[in-house]
């Protein structure tokens, strides 16, 4: 596995660009006195951001497993940091993804979000940097500074801007949970930066890079230990049953916008594709049978829940840990097709979960809850919002020709592979998950209109319809056309597969 | 030998474009109307253009997307889907006729949802009938499943809404929890989605793992109604008479017999089919499906709960002629998908008709109303004999080949229950003729059992306007036509059947 350096590629050091970007959009806006200003000259600085991660897909070389726009700079030498940035075909399309779900915040958070904008703003970009951050680093060390960077505008926006009574301890479950992970994330990075000086046939250098340690190989002890501490890590974040109990808090008490990137984000399943899978590929393998029952008990858990929860947000919180357990399940099944519906589907959850969170958002502002209770008939005064809700619905249960079909079917088509009774029981959820979204969806939309708050209700106002256009076009284009995603993600998927079925200690003996 | 043509693609988006106008032109009927019979003629024509091409075993294709390395979206036309195609086409242009006379053309904007909807539904059905893998068919399939929902549940009450999730429930449930795992575990077996002549699969691996395959196909393709996940038809019966149209012979239980043809030729072939004895598997099914029916609709007085009824045993015939494997049992299932999608809107469009110009829905209710409604009634004769399999409709010819398939393949049983079920489909149609032009005309009562409550009987009944009456008479001239000469229809459907 190559490096194309971004000097080579594009000219100018595009990844870092898209980091610092935000940030001096963040400093711009702190010194803007005009608070009208502020909305539009934030929202120019998130389209800039997403034009320019698209000119980085326009310009990715796909068919390979090359890191792509690669920069490297020394950092403490002494113990083998470096700032290292590149993206291959596993994380590139997270940078568009993350830049698109900030533009759709700030189009959509434009006239709720009334206390302290220029804050809420600055919170916003800072995240979108540090976020971009972790998808794009290749140095684990310089990953997790941006992993335990995330809390800070993560705690602040849900303290601060939450819109439940129960925010401030919502923000400190958030930060506790994901604590818990770091320590052993960060002894598990040590242990394998250290087994790389040791190793038979490196340099005897400590390193952090994820390249240079995706050559030696790992013994299996180690990797075993490093497994467990890496896994827990990512299963908090994911979250993975049975560690999801901070996000039902956080998407009810936390502000939309910060619900969006909770949901929408699924980092912690990318981590494990990231860095699990590759780097430890032999006690994935050994454990692949845990993650998989562990997966499908999620499906079926969050279903479950789903199905008698009340509350739109709390639903969608299980929903995603149900959605989180398809993703495990395909990774689980070490097979080319689960592995690249597990990425296809995290993907495409940043849109069919921002969709059913923005339509939330939507509810939430103008009933001012997203109980069941206080809804029904919506469509009626708001046909546009309900159409919107409908195409997010769809896409939630994994209908054909939307964007969450190709990646639930690959995930099924692996796992059946893998074990065709865990896939069987995975397919029956699927009718569950219908029946939750399709029942919230009747019960809200439909039916008599009870209340007169939902009777004056408006429909979407332009800002909110772009926003619902954007994503509705999203869900359908890629239901369609999901070739392109598929394409740019093989190369490396490959690769990946590849280590799991070879381990890195026959590769290093063999080559 | 295959062809690259846009042509299918055409055929799939006329009626989108049809939809996309009418939805335009909401406001003016009734150019809005029109606009889907305009998609609808330009439509019938791409088709009949590859008619040609077909005939000479030769396909044309169309890739629309690379889904996944191994499966494209893409569209292929062969005979049999020109078969499906040329039916939901023809039909769709009298439906909306009919729909224009019948749900009348007011400024109403539910009647422009309602076009719209229909459009979309002619599109999925094309979507099917052109599918290349069961990938696209999948993906066709439910699409279809969510259009017609809305058209199901068109009228808003709650009656309706009932209805409505009862369809929604059996379609999407049998498609995700059982259609779906076939697919899949085809795929798993045989790597591959495409639909090849012949079948797919190796014969020798995993014998009872195929059989299981076969039995989700056939429990997982609803739309096909074998028993026992027949129960949406009679449920969405509470839809108007232009959508029961389109579910029982324009595009919904078409497709589902589609797809059971196109797993058994072109997933299984009958050669392993034969083998596996799916054949004797399905043979029971819809033999069981079809005495059932036959025995239930014999107890029931709502015309339209007869026809439902009558359709769920009818769309048996069509699998069970396929499951005989032989020549002219394939040949006898194909015809009779056409011939009843005619004989079957023909009777539709008469009980529509009587309702119109009477508010009655009921057989008791009928007595001597075929004095009244000439055109009607006479349309409705000439359906129920199709449908019963009497000369000289098309029903009668196809019911031949089916007796033929039945007897080449000596299946004495199957031609046993033939038998009884034509006598006992006639027991219920006879029925619903001698009340209606033997008997003298009924004494007026308020409001029809069973009617809506709303519509009082009319004092005197005249026949249904001609937007009604047309279509009707159009379907049932066809079903008579074809049962005259069936000559030029036959070589496209012996094509479609594979019959060498």
């Amino acid at each position: 596995m190559n490096e194309i350096t971004a000097a080579d590629q594009i000219g100018f050091p595009i990844l870092s660009a898209l980091v610092v970007l935000p940030l001096v959009m963040l400093v711009v806006l702190a010194f803007l006195r005009d608070q009208r200003t502020v909305r539009p000259v934030a929202l120019a600085g998130a389209l800039i951001e997403l034009a320019l991660t698209l000119v980085l897909v326009a310009r990715f070389r796909t068919g390979g497993a090359d890191f792509q726009f690669a920069e490297q700079l020394p950092w403490i030498d002494a113990i083998g940091l470096s700032y290292h940035l590149a993206v291959d075909g596993v994380s590139i399309l997270f940078l568009p993804l993350t830049a698109l779900l900030v533009v759709l915040v700030m189009l959509t958070s434009w006239s709720t979000v009334r206390h302290q904008p220029k804050a809420y703003l600055m919170t916003v970009l800072g995240f979108e940097a540090v976020v971009i951050g972790v998808f794009a680093a290749v140095d684990l060390i310089l990953f997790f500074v941006f992993w335990e960077l995330l809390l800070i505008p993560t705690f602040i926006l849900v303290k601060v801007w939450g819109t439940g009574a129960d925010r401030s301890r919502a923000a400190l479950k958030y930060v506790l949970y994901m604590l818990m992970g770091s320590a052993g994330l960060l002894i598990g990075f040590i242990l394998l930066g250290v087994n790389h000086r040791d190793a038979p046939g490196s340099d005897g250098e400590l390193s952090f890079d994820l390249l240079a340690l995706m050559d030696v190989s790992v013994p299996t002890g180690t990797q075993t230990t490093v497994f467990f501490l890496l896994a827990f890590a990512f299963a908090l974040k994911a979250p993975m049953f049975p560690f999801h109990s901070w996000m039902p808090s956080a998407l009810l008490d936390g502000p939309i916008g910060m619900a969006v990137f909770l949901a929408g984000l699924k980092m912690g399943v990318y981590g494990f594709l990231r860095f699990v899978l590759p780097l430890v590929p032999e006690a994935f393998t050994t454990w692949s049978w845990l993650i998989a029952v562990l997966g499908v008990v999620a499906i079926l858990f969050g279903a479950l829940v789903a199905l008698v929860e009340p509350n739109l947000r709390r639903l969608l919180a299980f929903a995603s840990v149900s959605h989180v357990g398809m993703a495990m399940l395909g990774l689980a099944s070490l097979d080319v097709q689960g592995v690249q519906g597990a990425l296809f589907l995290i993907i495409s959850l940043g849109v069919t979960s921002s969709g059913m969170l923005l339509a939330a958002g939507f509810i939430h502002h103008r009933v001012g809850s997203t109980d069941i209770a206080s809804l029904g008939g919506l469509a009626k005064p708001a046909p546009g919002l309900a159409v919107f809700s409908l195409v997010a619905c769809l896409s939630a249960i994994a209908l054909p020709g939307t964007i969450g079909f190709p990646g639930e079917f690959l995930v099924l088509l692996g796992a059946f592979r893998a074990n065709s009774w865990l896939a069987s029981i995975a397919v029956l959820t699927v009718i569950l998950t219908a029946s939750y979204v399709l029942v919230f969806y009747e019960r809200a939309f439909h039916g008599p209109v009870t209340s007169p708050v939902v009777d004056a209700v408006n429909d979407l106002r332009p800002r909110e319809a772009v926003a619902a256009l954007v994503t509705g076009l999203a869900i359908i284009a890629f239901g369609f056309f999901p070739g392109s995603v598929l394409e740019t993600s093989k190369g490396s998927v490959d690769v990946i597969v590849e280590r799991l079925d070879r381990p890195v200690g026959e590769r290093a003996v063999g080559d | 030998m295959d062809s690259f043509s846009v042509a299918p693609l055409l055929a799939l988006l006329a009626p989108v474009l049809g939809a996309a106008g009418t939805v335009a032109l909401r406001d003016r009927p009734p150019a809005r109307e029109l606009c889907g019979v305009a998609a609808g003629l330009v439509q019938l024509g791409i088709i009949v253009t590859m008619v040609p091409t077909v005939l000479d075993g030769r396909t044309v294709s169309f890739t629309i997307s690379t889904f996944l390395p191994e499966a494209a979206i893409g569209l292929r036309v062969d005979a049999l889907g020109v078969v499906l195609a040329g039916t939901s086409s023809l039909l769709w242009i009298l439906t909306t006729v009919y729909s224009m006379g019948y749900l009348g053309t007011g400024p109403d904007r539910a009647l422009a949802r309602f076009h719209g909807y229909f459009g979309l539904t002619i599109a999925a059905t094309m979507g099917v009938a052109f599918s290349v893998n069961l990938l696209t068919l999948y993906l066709f399939y439910e699409a279809l499943t969510i259009i017609t929902y809305p058209l199901v549940t068109h009228t808003r009450t709650p009656e309706a809404a009932q209805g409505g999730k009862r369809y929604l429930a059996y379609q999407l449930g049998t498609g995700v929890a059982l259609l779906l795992p076939a697919i899949v575990l085809t795929y798993t077996q045989s790597g591959t989605f495409d639909f090849v002549p012949g079948g797919v699969f190796d014969a020798d691996d995993g014998g009872p793992l195929l059989v299981l395959i076969y039995v989700l196909f056939l429990a997982g393709i609803a739309k096909a109604a074998l028993l026992p996940v027949h129960a949406w038809l009679p449920a969405a019966m509470v839809a108007p008479v232009p959508v029961s149209a389109l579910l029982h012979a324009v595009a919904v239980v078409n497709v589902g017999v589609f797809t059971v043809f196109r797993v058994v030729l072109d997933v299984f072939g009958t050669d392993l089919a034969s083998e596996l004895h799916l054949g004797t598997v399905t043979l029971a099914v819809t033999s069981v499906t079809i005495l059932m029916t036959s025995l239930y609709a014999l107890r029931l007085d709502n015309l339209k709960a007869i026809l439902a009824y009558s359709t769920i045993g009818q769309l048996s015939y069509m699998i069970l002629g396929v499951a005989l494997l032989s020549d002219a049992g394939r040949t006898g299932g194909v015809l009779h998908l056409v011939g009843h999608a005619f004989a079957k809107i023909t009777l539709f469009f008469a009980v529509g008709s009587v309702y119109l110009a009477s508010g009655r829905t009921a057989v008791s209710e009928l007595r001597g109303i075929g004095r009244q409604m000439r055109w009607t009634m006479g349309a409705f004769v000439i359906g129920a004999l199709s449908i019963v399999g009497l000369p000289p409709t098309v029903g009668f010819i196809a019911k031949y080949f089916l007796f033929l398939g039945a007897a080449d393949a000596g299946q004495w049983l199957v031609i046993a229950v033939l038998a009884v079920s034509t006598v006992l489909s006639g027991g219920y149609y006879l029925r619903v003729m001698r009340v209606a032009l033997l008997e003298s005309p009924a004494p007026l009562l308020a409001g029809g059992s069973g009617g809506d409550p709303s519509v009082l009987p009319k004092p005197s009944i005249t026949e249904s306007p001609a937007l009604v009456v047309g279509p009707l008479v159009v379907t049932a001239a066809v079903t008579l036509l074809l049962g005259i000469a069936p000559g030029p229809l036959l070589e496209l459907i012996r094509a479609a059947a594979r019959v060498p």
